[in-house]
């Protein structure tokens, strides 16, 4: 029997580690710049490299492995039906937030309402 | 998102066709991904990863996660013309919200522009007004 709070920690962790990975890719493809840009200059070897040499890309693709592997173990203890809406909910909302505290973006009133709709509409689609 | 919902399609096609998998058995996890099924769901999540990956290069985060939550969207038209699920009306309102909350983030910019911190230290020179002739 999984009490609330391990329940509570194991979705934290799957956020978290979701967020922390969403977060250092999209830093990472910002650095690279444009990949089309790229493609077209260096063609598509040229932008594969670019990615691949990038460490912030691997530091994100590092937490995103973490938080499949943190999914699974959430799935071992807890039903589909909680973990799936209220990760894919939550990992919305924590997004938004890290956007815009690391990576500065402009995240005005139709991000936050878009966010709050994806939100309730997983909520349902998972009902 | 087409790939991504197609992609998890054929994994859950392709993990439904194999034989109940025991963690003590690894080896037939790996096995499962040589399958056709699961070995197509591969590739086309790696397209998927390859776009995203491309949008983010040129996009907000916040401007295209909305993007991939229409995914569940495709997922549940895909239940109900492909599969013949019977699909409630919760979860149509679902997909009405992601609907619409993609449109909305659609109207916006797509990148935040920063003002240029050089830019107001050392304003450009405006150029010298032209002499009359």
């Amino acid at each position: 029997m999984t009490g609330p709070l391990a329940a509570a920690s194991m979705i934290a962790s799957v956020v978290l580690t979701s967020t922390a990975g969403e977060v250092l890719t999209a830093a990472a493809m910002k650095s690279i710049g444009d990949l089309d840009d790229i493609r077209a200059q260096s063609g598509l070897p040229g932008a594969i490299r670019a990615v691949l040499t990038c460490p912030l890309f691997f530091a994100g693709v590092f937490f995103l492995a973490l938080s499949f592997f943190s999914l699974l173990f959430a799935l071992n203890h807890l039903s589909l039906s909680l973990v799936g809406p209220a990760a894919a909910s939550l990992t919305v909302i924590t997004n938004s937030v890290a956007a815009k505290i690391f990576l500065k973006e402009n995240v005005d009133h139709r991000r936050w309402t878009a966010a709050a709709l994806i939100c309730i509409g997983v909520y349902l689609l998972a009902h | 998102m087409f790939s991504a919902s197609l992609g998890d399609s054929c994994l859950k096609r392709g993990m439904t066709l194999l034989p109940p998998i025991s963690l003590a058995h690894p080896g037939a996890l790996i096995a499962a991904v040589f399958t056709p099924w699961i070995a197509v769901g591969i590739a086309l999540l790696i397209c998927f990863f390859a776009s995203y990956l491309t949008a983010l290069s040129w996009a907000d985060l916040t401007f295209v996660l909305p993007a991939t939550a229409f995914g569940n969207v495709v997922m549940v038209f895909v239940s109900a013309i492909w599969l013949h699920e019977h699909v409630s009306w919760q979860r149509w309102l679902g997909v009405f919200l992601i609907t619409a909350a993609v449109g909305f983030v659609a109207q916006g910019p797509s990148l935040t522009t920063h003002p240029d911190p050089n830019a107001a230290q050392h304003p450009a020179p405006t150029p010298p007004a032209s002499e009359p002739s």
